[in-house]
Order: structure tokens, then C-alpha cells, then sequence
């Protein structure tokens, strides 16, 4: 088992090494073609030079730890351009620099104070929109004429960037908490309410049938059919709404706040600290990724009925 | 083991499914158009048709599932009727014994699935997930889906028509001890004339939106393929559906 990991691995590193030495590569795509196209009656015996097991066209095993290859690759980059000078300080602090700033700004409570205040503007953001995206894709999946009052609106609230009201939501609701948290909410609810709703509706109509056959309440259908095959639509939206609860967190702390990430941000711009700015990125960075992880293992949790491609 | 009564002994059980000038329509076509059935308690009712024939149009309208079609007709059934359809239709979100137990009310329903799992031979495949067993596995989950409820009538859509022939085999032997120990009436949808022959008490062959033909089969059990009456019965249940056994040799040959 642990030799399959292992060459699933030199194959990966194989894969980008392959990338980088693009030319070679090119020729050889170019060499395999023109063999192809040659008339099959003169290249007898092609056949017998594959010997190995058939190639795989699925994924095959996870590699373990894969997630962290490509952050680990910027992270080398960074390094070494900082190291060599390649990369001017006052444009992009090194690594290391960030680190002792972060430990700074750990140390005085900066850090922490303004995390907390942005985490729970993303939460109660996340909360709200996630609620609402439910409630509205169950409603208007269910119910035809609920799907004709409520799909339309939602769809032309997609079309607008929720940033884009941001004017209006400060004329509206000033430029207090509630217009944060309503900010964040009306980015997150749109993509749980569009997948969720798909989700929803592409329920085979066999389970319906299914459903009616064994006699199914209601309450009972939708317990045991809608949801669980509405989940993994649910979970996608989710997904979506995690980083679009942080990404429309940047932009609200970045307008009239006086705390938070961005805020603090905001301030180290102004006094050109681009080391605060990066602990800041990397804070932005961080949360979002966890977030998704978070989803993902959610996923991987109560989808484990499922035998797809990606194992 | 008496699994065939035949429906001919002196005191016969009572009728359960009765339909009566039964027309369902798609558009201007009358797939059914005044077709009668009766069918008694405890009887092994196998239907016959070619496709388009209205088989499975028949078989809808007794599960009650024909919604948006036009037709009209008498049709009374008993209480609870099962479906076992083509595909075993399980939930792939639910682990087996759930599946078997959906919507199941009653006292225990978890031990009376559990049972019906192991009548099927799954036991100790309760928590599987549907995905993880083989198509006859899964048939045979929804076969204890539908005998978990001790329907008065099964309703079986071509259920081994997706299965190997090997398959299959073992599923007829398991369908006919389960019938002989439940005795719900059954009405098995087919187009195989064999898997009809072994397994009903009576065929019927539907042909222009009504029944065509109404065979008894009176055969002893066990019924193997092969023999003299086994052979008459299968040649005319072949020219009722309009296939002259003969012609299709020279084909094969």
C-alpha cells in the first residue's frame, strides 16, 4: 500500500517537473501524434510493447498530504526571492519577517482582538445566509408556485455583486455592525440557494416514485428523500459560501471599520507596514482554507454513501 | 410444499384485485382500453406483452402511480400493495436496513427488517451501503423491502430482467419460497416466457390494450425447463405473442 503512495507521489513531482521543461514535452505529444496517425497496417506489433497493467484513467489513491503541495511551493518561492533580494522588502516582507510581526501582534493582542470581531461578523454572516439560502431553495424547491415567486428575485440578486450594494446597505442600515453582517449574508446566501435548489430538483424522480410506493408522509419524504439528496448540492453551496463569507469580510472591513482584520489592515496601508499587511493576508488565507477543509471533512462525513471519482 | 395450487381447488380464496373496463390513455392511444383481470388471494399472476403492449401501464395503475394519465376503468386492489421495480431502487443514502424498514410502521419495525433480510439471505449485511452489494444483492434487498409490509399484492416490474441468467435462476427459487410463505397475490410483469411459466400459476397474455390470452399452468413443482407439456405451454404463450417458435430457430441456426 505504501509503495503505491509512493509512486503516486514520484508521478505527481514527475507531473511538475514535466511543466517546467515544457519544450521536451511538446516535442514528444508532437512525436506520439504523428505515430497515430500513421495507417495501422505499418506499425505492426505496437501492441506488444505494453507489458504493465493497463493505464488507470480514474484519480487512483489520494496522496497523502497533496493539499499542502502547491501552498508549500509558493511558500518556497517567497523565501527564496526574499533571501536572494529578488524581492524588495518594502514591496513584499519576507517570510520570516511576517512571522516575528505576527508573534508582535500576538504578543500586544492586536491579533487576536481583531480576529475575534471579524470571526464573528463572518459567523453571524455565514449564519444568516446560510439560513435564508436554505429556507428559500427548500420553499421554492418544493412548491411550484414558491419556485415562481422567490427563483426570479434570487436570480436577479445574483446578478448583482453583493459588494455593489454596498452604498445602498450603508444608506440603509449605516455603517454599524448590521450592514457587515447583512453584507456578508446577502453574499453567502445566493450560492447555498442555487445549489442547494439544484440539488433539490435533480432528485432522481424514481425515489419519488419510490416514496409513494412505500407510502411516505410528508414530514417522512422529506426526511428521508429531499434532504439527504439535497445534501450533497447543500454542501457544495457551502463551500462556495465559506470563502464568500470571508471574501465579502475583506471588503466591508475595509469601509468605515475600526476593527478587524481588514481594519487593521487598512491601518498598517497607511503607515506602509506591508509585514502587518501579509500576517493579515496570511490570517485571510488561513481562515479560508480552514473553513473549506472544515466543509470538506463535513462532506466526506455524511457522503460516504457515495463511490465517485474522487474516492 | 404446495406452491402451486393452480387456483382450481374447491373452495378458491377470494378475489382481491378486480379491474374492471380499464382504459388509460397517452395522447390519442389507448395503451389499455377496457381491459378486465381478476386476480385471487394468494395467486401467482404472471403478465405478458410485447413492448408498448401496456404491461408496465397496467402495473403503474395498480401501484397507483400513473398521476398524469388520462383513463378511466373500476379498479379495486388490497391493502398494502409492494412494488419490486427493474432497478432495486434503493435510497444510496441509507444503509440497507433502513432502506428495508422506509416508511415501515408497526410495532419493531427494525427487527421485523432485520428478519425479512435474513428470509432473503442478507444477514448481517444490515449496514452495508447499496452501493458496496451486486445487482442481485440489491434485488433481493428490495424484495425484503416489499415482503416486509406483508402485502396483500406484489407488484413486480421485470424485477430479474437486469440480472445474469445465473442470477436470475436463484431468484426464482428465492421469489417462490417467499410467495409460498407469505402467499401475497402477485402480478409479475415479463417478457421472458420461461421466468412466467416457472413461476406463475397463471399466465396472462395482453395484447391490444386488453388480456389476449388466460392460461392456467398446470405443472407439478418443481418445473424445469423441458418436457412435453412444459414445451406445448411455452410454444403457445409464444404464438399468443405473436413469435412462431419454429421461424425463430431457422434464425438462430
Amino acid at each position: 500500500m505504501s509503495t503505491e503512495a509512493a509512486e503516486e507521489v514520484t508521478l505527481k513531482k514527475a507531473g511538475l517537473t514535466g511543466g517546467t521543461t515544457g519544450g521536451t514535452v511538446i516535442g514528444t505529444t508532437a512525436a506520439t501524434a504523428s505515430e497515430t496517425t500513421r495507417p495501422p497496417g505499418i506499425a505492426p506489433g505496437r501492441a506488444s510493447r505494453r507489458l504493465g497493467p493497463r493505464r488507470r484513467l480514474g484519480l487512483g489513491r489520494p496522496v497523502p498530504y497533496g493539499w499542502a503541495l502547491g501552498p508549500l511551493l509558493l511558500l518556497a518561492v517567497w523565501a527564496a526571492g526574499s533571501a536572494t533580494g529578488l524581492i524588495d522588502a518594502r514591496n513584499l516582507s519576507a517570510p520570516w519577517t511576517v512571522v516575528t510581526t505576527a508573534g508582535d501582534l500576538i504578543e500586544n493582542g492586536r491579533l487576536q482582538s481583531n480576529l475575534a470581531t471579524s470571526a464573528q461578523r463572518a459567523a453571524l454572516g455565514l449564519l444568516f445566509g446560510v439560513l435564508g439560502g436554505l429556507i428559500l431553495a427548500l420553499v421554492s424547491g418544493l412548491s411550484r408556485i414558491a419556485e415562481g415567486v422567490i427563483d426570479g428575485p434570487v436570480q436577479i440578486k445574483r446578478a448583482i455583486p453583493s459588494l455593489a450594494l454596498i452604498p445602498l446597505l450603508i444608506l440603509w442600515f449605516g455603517i454599524g455592525e448590521s450592514m457587515k453582517v447583512i453584507t456578508i449574508a446577502l453574499g453567502v446566501f445566493v450560492p447555498v440557494y442555487i445549489h442547494t435548489h439544484n440539488g433539490l430538483r435533480t432528485i432522481d424522480t424514481r425515489y419519488v416514485e419510490l416514496a409513494e410506493t412505500v407510502r411516505l408522509s410528508r414530514t417522512a419524504f422529506l426526511r428521508h428523500v429531499v434532504l439527504p439528496g439535497a445534501l450533497p448540492g447543500f454542501l457544495l453551496g457551502m463551500r462556495f459560501a465559506v470563502t464568500g463569507a470571508w471574501l465579502a469580510l475583506v471588503v466591508v472591513e475595509q469601509v468605515n471599520a475600526t476593527s478587524g482584520i481588514g481594519y487593521m489592515m487598512e491601518l498598517a496601508r497607511t503607515y506602509g507596514q506591508t509585514d502587518v499587511i501579509i500576517v493579515g493576508l496570511v490570517v485571510y488565507g488561513l481562515l479560508g482554507l480552514l473553513s473549506d477543509a472544515l466543509v470538506r471533512l463535513v462532506e466526506r462525513r455524511t457522503l460516504s454513501w457515495r463511490r465517485t471519482l474522487a474516492g | 410444499m404446495a406452491t402451486h395450487p393452480g387456483g382450481l381447488t374447491a373452495e378458491a380464496p377470494p378475489t382481491t384485485v378486480r379491474i374492471r373496463n380499464l382504459i388509460r390513455s397517452f395522447g390519442d392511444r389507448d395503451v389499455l382500453d377496457g381491459l378486465d383481470l381478476d386476480v385471487r388471494a394468494g395467486e401467482f399472476v404472471a403478465l405478458l406483452g410485447r413492448s408498448g403492449s401496456g404491461k408496465s401501464t397496467l402495473l403503474r395503475a395498480l401501484a397507483g402511480l400513473d398521476h398524469d394519465v388520462t383513463g378511466s376503468g373500476e379498479l379495486s386492489s388490497p391493502d398494502p400493495v409492494s412494488v419490486v421495480f427493474q432497478d432495486a431502487r434503493l435510497l444510496p443514502w441509507k444503509r440497507v436496513l433502513d432502506n428495508v424498514v422506509l416508511g415501515l410502521d408497526g410495532p419493531d419495525p427494525l427487527e421485523r427488517g432485520r428478519a425479512a433480510l435474513a428470509e432473503v439471505g442478507l444477514a448481517g449485511r444490515e449496514k452495508a451501503w447499496p452501493v458496496e452489494l451486486s445487482g442481485g444483492e440489491q434485488q433481493r434487498v428490495s424484495l425484503a423491502r416489499s415482503l416486509v409490509r406483508e402485502p396483500g399484492l406484489l407488484l413486480a416490474d421485470e424485477p430479474f430482467g437486469a440480472l445474469d441468467a445465473l442470477t436470475r435462476i436463484r431468484m426464482h427459487v428465492l421469489l417462490r419460497r417467499l410467495c409460498a410463505r407469505h402467499r401475497p397475490a402477485v402480478l409479475l410483469v415479463t417478457h421472458d416466457v420461461d421466468e412466467a411459466i416457472v413461476l406463475a400459476d397463471r399466465v396472462v397474455v395482453l395484447a391490444r390494450g386488453r388480456i389476449g390470452a388466460d392460461i392456467p399452468v398446470e405443472l407439478p413443482a418443481p418445473r424445469a425447463h423441458g418436457g412435453a407439456a412444459y414445451a406445448a405451454l411455452r410454444e403457445r404463450l409464444l404464438a399468443e405473442l405473436g413469435v412462431d417458435p419454429t421461424a425463430q430457430e431457422e434464425n438462430a441456426a
